[in-house]
C-alpha cells in the first residue's frame, strides 16, 4: 500500500479511537465541570460498562444485534444507577472534599475491579458485532491515464466501525441539546455556575450531583459497549481509558466541554496514526510527557478559562 | 516534658522491632523485614504529605529510581554495595529535584495528574529500555553481590538488622527533622501555605526542599529493597506503588512520626490475611481507602492523638 491510502486507513483507525474518547472524557469533563471532583474511577466504569454488556449478549439469545441493542439501553442505565449509589453512599458523606475524594475514589476503583475479578474471572471476552460488513474503499489518484479511481487492495473498513464513530456523533449530539435545551441542563449549568446559588434557588444540588455523576459514568459505560465487539471485555481494561480521557480533558481545559471534544480528537487521531508509523510505547511516553508539560505551564488548558 | 514523652516513644518503638527478631517466628521476621524497609518510603511521604499538605501521585518514581539506580549500577556497572546505593539514592534525589521543579509550578488538583502523569512517564521509560531494565519480568541482583564488607546480607539476621538500622536511622531523623525549624515551616505551609507566604518563609524553595527530602527517602527505600531481596522489577513502578504509600500514611495517621510504621504492619498483615482467602487481595485496599476517608480521615495515629494522647507527635 502507498503512504496515502496507508494514512486514510491509520485516520479510520484514530476516528473510532477518539469517537470512544470523546464518550469517555466528555463524562469525565461533566463530573469535574459540575462538581468539581476528580474521579479517578472513571475508568472502571468504562470497564464495568464492557463487562455488563458481555453479560447482557449472553444472556439474550437469537440474533447478535437484539442482545447489542439490549446492551445499548441496559448497561449505561445500569453503571449510572451504581455510580449515583456511589455518589450517595460516599462521595457526599465527605462533602466533595478534593483531596478525599480523590482518595476515595482509589478505593472505589480497586473495589470495582477486584470484585470483576472475583466475580466475572481474568479471562478476555468477547462480544459479537451485531452486522459487520467489510467495505472497500476508493483511493483517487492522478496517474498517466489523468484523475482515476483505484481500490487498492487491503483499503477497507467494517460497517460497524463507521456505526461507532455515527453512534459518537449521535450521542454527543443528544449531550449537547440535554444540556442546552432541557430543564435538567439549565439546573446542571446553573449549579456548576454557583453551587450555593443554585441551592438558594431551589435547585436541589444534592440530586443533580448524583445525577450528573451518573450520567458520567453512564457515558463511559456506553462508550465501553460501542467499543467491546472491537476490544474484548477484561477486568483491567480501565486504566488506558482513565489515563487518555485525563490527557484529553487537560488538553482540553479542566470543565471546558468543546475543548473536551477537540482535544478528544486531536489525541485520538494521533494516537491512531501514531502507533502505525512509530511504536507506540514511545508515542505513549511522549504524550504522556507533553501532557504534564501542558499542565504545568498551561494550566488551564487550551480552552479553559484562567482562574477557574 | 512532651519532648521527653516523644523521645520515649520513638526509643520504645525501635527497642520493641529489635526485640520482636528475637520472639518472632522465621516467617513475621522475613515479613518485619519488609515491613521496616516499606515504613521508610511511608516516612518519606509522609514528609510531603502529612506534614506540608502536598499529595503526590507519583512517589513510586523516587522509589523505582533508588531501586533501579542501586540495581543497575550493580548488575551493569559492576560496582559494590555502598556505592551503588549511593548512586540510587542521589538518582532519586536528583529525580525529585528536577520533577519537583516543574510539578510544583502547579497546585491542587493538577499537583496530583501532572505528579501521576510523571510517573508514569519514568514507568513507560523503563519498559521501553527493556534491553536493560528487562521491563516487567526485572531481573534479579545474585546473592554473591549483596554483601558488604564481607557480611552476607542475604542471611534472615543480616537482612533484619540491615532493614533495622536503616529503618532507625529514617524513623529518628525524620522525627527530629519535623521537630525543628523545617519541619514547623512544613506544618506553617500545609495549615495556611498564604499566610506562611505573608510572614517571609520562601513557600517554593521549602515546599521542593520537603520534595526532595521525602524523594531521598523514597530512593532509600527502593534501593534498600533491592539490596536486601534481590529484585528489581517495573511493577515497582507502577501506579500501584504510587498508591500504597497514601494509604499506609492515611491509615497509620498522616503527620505523625509513628503513623507511617503502623500503617505498613496494618496494611501488610491485611494484605497476608487476604490473599490467603482471595486472589483479589487488592479489594482489601480498596474497601480500607473508602472507610478511612469515611471514619477516620486522621487515620489510627491520628485518631489517637485527638482522643486520648495530644503530646504525640
Amino acid at each position: 500500500m502507498d503512504f496515502g491510502p496507508h494514512l486514510m486507513l491509520a485516520s479510520l483507525e484514530g476516528a473510532v479511537i477518539s469517537a470512544i474518547l470523546v464518550l469517555t472524557a466528555m463524562g469525565l469533563s461533566i463530573v469535574f465541570g459540575v462538581m468539581r471532583v476528580v474521579n479517578v474511577a472513571h475508568g472502571e466504569f468504562f470497564m464495568l460498562g464492557a463487562v455488563f454488556a458481555w453479560a447482557v449478549t449472553t444472556m439474550i439469545s437469537g440474533h447478535a444485534a437484539l442482545g447489542f441493542v439490549a446492551a445499548l439501553i441496559i448497561v449505561p442505565v445500569l453503571v449510572g444507577a451504581i455510580a449515583a449509589g456511589v455518589d450517595q453512599l460516599i462521595l457526599k458523606r465527605i462533602d466533595y472534599d478534593v483531596d478525599r475524594t480523590i482518595v476515595a475514589t482509589i478505593g472505589v476503583l480497586y473495589i470495582v475491579q477486584q470484585s470483576t475479578l472475583m466475580l466475572y474471572g481474568p479471562e478476555a471476552r468477547p462480544v459479537e458485532p451485531p452486522f459487520n460488513l467489510r467495505l472497500a474503499l476508493p483511493w483517487f489518484e492522478f496517474g498517466e491515464n489523468g484523475f482515476q479511481m483505484i481500490w487498492p487492495w487491503g483499503l477497507s473498513v467494517t460497517t460497524y466501525k463507521l456505526f461507532v464513530i455515527g453512534a459518537a456523533i449521535v450521542v454527543l449530539g443528544a449531550l449537547w441539546l440535554v444540556l442546552t435545551r432541557t430543564k435538567i441542563g439549565l439546573v446542571m449549568r446553573a449549579t456548576q455556575q454557583d453551587r450555593d446559588m443554585a441551592q438558594a434557588f431551589g435547585v436541589p444540588v444534592g440530586q443533580v450531583y448524583s445525577l450528573v455523576f451518573g450520567l458520567g459514568a453512564g457515558l463511559a459505560a456506553l462508550g465501553a459497549v460501542l467499543v467491546v465487539p472491537i476490544q474484548q471485555a477484561h477486568y483491567l481494561m480501565g486504566g488506558d481509558p482513565l489515563l487518555l480521557a485525563f490527557i484529553v480533558v487537560i488538553i482540553g481545559g479542566l470543565g471546558s466541554l468543546p475543548g473536551t471534544v477537540i482535544a478528544a480528537l486531536l489525541i485520538g487521531m494521533s494516537d491512531g496514526i501514531i502507533s502505525v508509523f512509530f511504536s507506540p510505547t514511545l508515542a505513549k511516553i511522549i504524550a504522556t510527557f507533553l501532557v504534564a508539560m501542558v499542565l504545568v505551564f498551561r494550566p488551564q488548558g487550551l480552552m479553559g478559562r484562567v482562574a477557574a | 516534658m512532651d519532648w521527653t514523652k516523644s523521645n520515649a516513644l520513638h526509643i520504645g518503638t525501635l527497642v520493641v522491632l529489635f526485640a520482636l527478631f528475637f520472639i518472632l517466628p522465621a516467617y513475621h521476621v522475613g515479613a518485619f523485614s519488609r515491613i521496616m524497609v516499606l515504613a521508610i518510603y511511608a516516612i518519606g511521604f509522609n514528609l510531603l504529605f502529612g506534614y506540608t499538605g502536598l499529595l503526590s501521585l507519583g512517589h513510586a518514581m523516587f522509589f523505582a529510581a533508588g531501586m533501579y539506580g542501586f540495581g543497575l549500577s550493580m548488575n551493569l556497572g559492576g560496582l559494590s554495595v555502598l556505592p551503588a546505593f549511593l548512586i540510587g539514592v542521589g538518582a532519586a534525589g536528583l529525580l525529585a529535584l528536577g520533577a519537583g521543579y516543574l510539578a510544583l509550578r502547579t497546585i491542587g488538583v493538577a499537583f496530583m495528574i501532572v505528579t501521576l502523569m510523571f510517573a508514569q512517564t519514568f514507568y513507560l521509560v523503563i519498559l521501553y529500555y527493556g534491553e536493560y531494565t528487562r521491563g516487567d519480568e526485572g531481573f534479579i541482583i545474585q546473592q554473591t553481590q549483596r554483601q558488604i564488607a564481607g557480611i552476607d546480607l542475604t542471611t534472615e539476621t543480616a537482612r533484619y538488622f540491615t532493614a533495622f538500622i536503616l529503618f532507625a536511622v529514617c524513623f529518628l531523623a525524620m522525627a527530629r527533622l519535623v521537630q525543628r525549624p523545617f519541619g514547623k515551616r512544613l506544618i506553617a505551609i500545609r495549615e495556611n501555605e498564604e499566610r506562611a507566604r505573608m510572614l517571609g518563609y520562601d513557600v517554593a524553595r521549602l515546599k521542593l526542599a520537603a520534595l526532595v527530602v521525602s524523594g531521598l527517602f523514597s530512593g532509600v527505600a527502593g534501593a534498600a529493597y533491592a539490596l536486601l531481596f534481590g529484585y528489581v522489577g517495573a511493577s515497582f513502578a507502577s501506579v500501584q506503588y504510587s498508591i500504597f504509600p497514601l494509604l499506609w500514611v492515611l491509615l497509620g495517621g498522616a503527620g505523625t512520626t509513628v503513623g507511617p510504621l503502623i500503617g505498613v504492619i496494618f496494611m501488610f498483615y491485611l494484605i497476608d490475611i487476604s490473599s490467603g482467602v482471595t486472589n483479589a487481595y487488592m479489594l482489601v485496599a480498596g474497601l480500607a481507602l473508602v472507610l478511612l476517608t469515611l471514619f477516620a480521615p486522621q487515620g489510627l495515629a491520628g485518631t489517637l492523638r485527638k482522643r486520648a494522647l495530644p503530646w504525640l507527635p
